[in-house]
């Protein structure tokens, strides 16, 4: 036992003790207390195992920086690893434990890495583990990960709720200490929306820790300041972005947290101010690593905040001024001060005037070489100012070797910080725009009298100076002696501030002693975020369900109540098929075209996008933006149209209906729908804002719904009003026409074709789209008349060799897809000029054709590469690939689609279809791609 | 990062897409097929440490095209205007 609860002071509420376990065993602790607090309180010193050597290690700091008591936080799904102690707030029936030890944490089997530490040094890993190279993931790095590594994922889903907000303000105040206080208070007063975000429960920073009163009352009567505790500025992102996070019920138990446990703020900020204060930095000696050696100013946090004496004889180690003020803190909470160790030749008078008043003795000029004791300090071994060296037996070495301003915030958006050899430590250099610094964060009342103390050369292998990473003296001397010198070169040689604590505590010492006496190097850059941020607090409410949007067409619930089976095609949920009586896929699919081939059914196209373009000059942006020609299209007709890219190649292809003399309604797949509309704004607003058009989406406000097969317009004439003439002469293939249904409702009707068949789109506003499948069944009822899903849509269309999704794949041209005859060649429209290209047009390209296995029933699998029958199975000898693969139940065999170099001018010729991956392997023959009625007559009847 | 968009305001990165470089001029098509210029056009494309010109499409928003002046650098938005220029 060595720290304890001091009977006074502290901002503890000791009106509530809580009761919490640590490795299993209950201790108790008062609400405002953190797990480091109250386990030191409770004498506890030994908090976890380090992450290499397995060193035991304590309480370093008392905040954020902490690098050695990290520890897994709460249970099951909800543990969280590598969780500093010296922040987490403990609640009522939390469970922590101790991490990266085994079996227990006072008897660690993997601290026999500790006695093998010579071969653990910097490099290790590149040097020992480089060959076989067949061993790299198989061997190395499984057993590098498994003794590595610091606490365990949960492995589970994450429980907890998250949300995200934007903020809007005039100041941002990132820090709640003194001089944060002081800077929110005068931007409030100045009459603007000031936020003022503090890390930690409440507003006081550093003050509280030394023992000071902090006032802010007054922030209070402040209607245009809203504070924000428990909240982390953890980046800064361009333009005056700020992201930040607020901890809500981290410090709760779970059944009281009500809400989302942490939120996700985006900060708008015209300004910000930065008082984030400043991180101590430890000393480098032999064993400065033991529990018991702790930062001076953390020191004072234990015994002011929490009322804790961490030790009862303590010996003090500085270097500046400031440090002394911990003389008179530690006397007050009753702890012994055997000796104060001052790095300096010529001790200040501040830290002789503190020793004195408590009778303690000052060795100026002197060094603590080595922290004695092994599961904890039991004393420490000075060397005088003559060189002798004497032991003092204490359970405390209180450590400050100055502070570091808490810059990295200005850093984030490529700052750099520059050295300041007056208070020997970086400060803030340029600035991201609009912020300024503040109180110690800007160097101010830091680091009085300071005389740099990098490192007391003792033993450099058990000197540590990045705790969490385990990186020593000797690691630092080994990478420049190998020369990895450079700033950024040590970090990755060494993995010098590569740990979650990002090297608070560890970084400007190691750069200290990386410089030997010479000028400083730069820090490493700074980036997001400040400290560890959980991924649920980032994805917020954008997972499961809601990681993106379901877009349900108007038919959705009909096609549910008739037992689809749904399909993702986009954010959109397209019915896949119907199966019936305990049909699979295939089965249902089978039933399903023969239905549309023999009788008539039904499928929803609402998806397919549609944009509602007008204008006098409507015709000529369609001339500009698709590659066929738009002039000659009579009002009432539709046609299929292609669309280039400026590069040559096909983007999308749909149809387009001329609706009126100046209005048109164009389709497009489904996938591009929000692509071309894109591209349109873009063809209009940046090269054709001659062109008086104009255009707007309109997928979501009209219900499509397909009517295909032989039966068609017999159904047709049934749905539509007694004078709506639907015959072929009035409503010919390609023609369109407003009607008017028989319940009433307005509707379009398209005679396109996808399948092949005799067929319609009918389209209704969207508010109709519900019904309109069970009008289309009723009035098909005794065709037997089928809803067929996107299966049988897909198979149909391969029978009739429509290019789709796998065909339109961004790297065909409209030659390599036989719709060449299409380009025109009488007006400008984008993709012309790069079309014509001469390797774009070389006959010898991948183009489209049919494949039908020689057997009639091998399965032609889309993925597989086509080679010539006795050539080599390798790239050199490839001649394409399957695009898209079916059984068609019309021909009774499977068929494809394939992209063959040559295309079809090789109808005939027998190819080999190779499958490596999945084991295919089937010669095919080379067929026209329009498998099914290829003269178009069945869709013309 | 957030655009000020000329009809909707200051808003957010996450609303915007970006197209590219705004100073390149979409040639007169002649006819003559492909070109030096048009490779240039759909191709090539200055990487400027500096002022630099691109395309931003309001996606989540208006549905203008902008173009917006930054500087690659620093990424400091100097300028934002609509792209389309009213004949």
């Amino acid at each position: 036992m060595s720290g304890r609860r001091l009977a006074t002071g502290g901002l503890i509420d000791r009106a509530r003790p809580v009761d919490f376990s640590f490795d299993g065993k209950a201790y108790q602790g008062f609400a405002g207390d953190t797990l480091a607090s109250a386990l030191l309180a409770n004498g506890v010193r030994l908090f976890g195992r380090s992450f290499k050597y397995h060193r035991p290690r304590g309480v370093l700091s008392d905040g954020v920086e902490e690098p050695n008591a990290l520890v897994e936080w709460r249970d099951g799904a909800r543990r969280e690893a590598n969780t500093r102690a010296t922040v987490a707030e403990i609640f009522p029936g939390l469970a922590a434990r101790s991490q990266n030890r085994f079996p227990s944490l006072k008897f660690d089997l993997l601290s026999v890495n500790n006695a093998l530490a010579p071969l653990f040094a910097a490099g290790f890993y590149y040097k020992t583990f480089m060959w076989p190279a067949s061993f790299w993931e198989r061997v190395y790095e499984p057993l590098i990960r498994r003794a590595a590594g610091l606490g365990r994922n949960a492995g589970l889903a994450d429980p907890d709720a998250y949300e995200a907000v934007n903020l809007f303000c005039d100041v941002l105040v990132i820090g709640g200490g003194k001089a944060g206080i002081a800077e929110a208070m005068a931007a409030a007063r100045a009459g603007g929306r000031v936020l003022l975000c503090d890390e930690r429960a409440g507003l006081g920073g550093q003050a509280l820790s030394d023992g000071e009163a902090v006032d802010n009352g007054a922030l209070a009567a402040l209607p245009n300041l809203r504070i924000m505790n428990r909240t982390t500025v953890f980046g800064v992102y361009d333009g005056g972005v700020y992201g930040a996070v607020t901890r809500l019920t981290d410090h709760l138990p779970v059944h009281e947290a009500a809400g989302p446990r942490q939120r996700y703020c985006r900060i708008m900020a015209t300004r910000a101010v930065l008082a984030s204060g400043a991180i101590e930095r430890p000393m480098v000696f032999a064993h400065n690593d033991r529990p018991g050696v702790m930062l001076a100013g953390a020191v004072r946090a234990y015994i002011h905040r929490y009322a804790v004496a961490p030790g009862a004889r303590a010996v003090l180690f500085l270097n500046h001024d400031e440090a002394a003020r911990t003389i008179p803190s530690m006397a007050g909470a009753g702890m012994a001060i055997a000796a104060v160790v001052d790095g300096r030749a010529a001790s200040g008078a501040a830290v002789h005037d503190a020793a004195k008043a408590v009778g303690a003795p000052v060795f100026a000029g002197a060094a603590v070489t080595r922290a004695l004791g092994r599961m904890g300090v039991t004393g420490a071994e000075i060397r005088g100012a003559d060189g002798g060296m004497f032991r003092v037996a204490c359970d405390i070495i209180a450590v400050s070797g100055g502070w570091n301003p808490a810059l990295h915030l200005t850093s984030h958006l490529d700052g750099k910080p520059v050295w300041d050899d007056k208070i020997a430590a970086f400060i803030p250099g340029s600035l991201p725009p609009g912020m300024v610094v503040a109180g110690a964060a800007a160097g101010a009342g830091i680091n009085e009298g300071i005389i740099p103390l990098w490192h007391v050369p003792s033993r450099p292998e058990t000197s540590f100076v990045d705790f969490q990473n385990d990186v020593t003296v000797k690691d630092l001397t080994l990478a420049q002696q190998e020369g990895f010198g450079a700033t950024e070169h040590v970090k990755r040689y060494t993995t010098l501030g590569m740990a979650t604590d990002q090297g608070k505590t560890g970084n400007v010492n190691a750069l200290g002693i990386m410089a030997g006496g010479c000028a400083m190097m730069g820090t490493t850059r700074f980036r997001p975020p400040y400290t560890p941020v959980a991924i649920g607090a980032l994805a917020g409410a954008h997972r499961g369900m809601r990681f993106r949007p379901v877009r349900l067409t108007p038919t959705h619930g009909w096609a549910e109540a008739q037992g689809a089976m749904f399909t993702d095609a986009g954010l959109w949920k397209r019915a896949q098929y119907f199966p019936q009586g305990g049909e699979d896929w295939r089965e249902a699919m089978v039933r399903e075209v023969s239905a549309v081939r023999q009788s008539v059914g039904i499928c929803d196209v609402t998806t397919l996008g549609k944009i509602d373009i007008q204008g006098p000059d409507a015709v000529a942006f369609l001339e500009f933006v698709y590659a066929n020609g738009w002039r000659n299209l009579a009002v009432g007709r539709a046609r299929y149209g292609l669309m280039l890219r400026e590069d040559g190649f096909v983007m999308d292809d749909g149809t387009c209906a001329r609706l009126g003399e100046w209005h048109f309604l164009m389709t497009t797949t489904t996938a591009n729908a929000a692509r071309v509309m894109q591209h349109l704004e873009f063809c209009h607003q940046v090269l054709r804002s001659d062109l008086d058009v104009r255009f707007a989406s309109v997928t979501e406000a009209w219900a499509q719904v397909a009517l295909a097969g032989p039966r068609a317009r017999d159904v047709l004439a049934r749905l539509v009003d007694d004078d709506a003439d639907v015959s072929n002469e009035a409503l010919p293939y390609m023609g369109v026409r407003a009607v008017r249904l028989r319940q009433g409702v307005p509707a379009r009707v398209f005679r396109l074709s996808f399948s092949g068949e005799l067929a319609y789109e009918i389209a209704v506003p969207a508010r109709f789209g519900a019904d309109l499948p069970a009008w289309l069944m009723a009035s098909g009822a005794d065709f037997g008349i089928t809803p067929y899903g996107t299966e049988a849509l897909g198979v149909m269309r391969i029978e009739k060799g429509h290019p789709a999704g796998a065909e339109l794949n961004g790297q065909t041209t409209a030659h390599d897809l036989g719709l060449g005859r299409l380009l025109s060649k009488a007006k400008d429209y984008v993709g012309r000029a790069m079309s014509q290209r001469p390797a774009l047009c070389d006959p010898a390209r991948p183009g489209l054709v049919g494949l039908q296995p020689l057997d009639g029933v091998s399965p032609l699998r889309a993925g597989s590469h086509m080679l010539r029958p006795g050539a080599p199975a390798n790239a050199a000898h490839d001649e394409g690939y399957v695009t898209s693969a079916a059984f068609s139940p019309t021909l009774g065999h499977p068929i494809a689609l394939a992209l063959l170099a040559g295309g079809v001018a090789r109808q005939g010729e027998t190819i080999r279809v190779y499958d490596p991956v999945r084991d295919g392997d089937a010669l095919a023959l080379v067929v026209n791609p329009v498998f099914y009625d290829p003269t178009g007559s069945r869709l013309r009847g | 990062m957030r655009l000020q968009c000329p009809h909707c305001g200051p808003r957010g990165l996450a609303e915007f897409t970006y197209h590219g470089d705004a100073t390149v001029q979409r040639p007169v098509d002649r006819g003559a097929g492909s070109s030096a210029a048009w490779a240039d056009y759909v191709y090539l494309r200055d990487n400027k440490a500096g002022v630099h010109q691109e395309y931003w499409y309001h996606q989540a928003g208006c549905h203008a095209w902008l173009v917006v002046t930054r500087h690659m650098r620093s990424h400091e938005v100097m300028a934002v205007r609509a792209a389309m220029v009213r004949a």
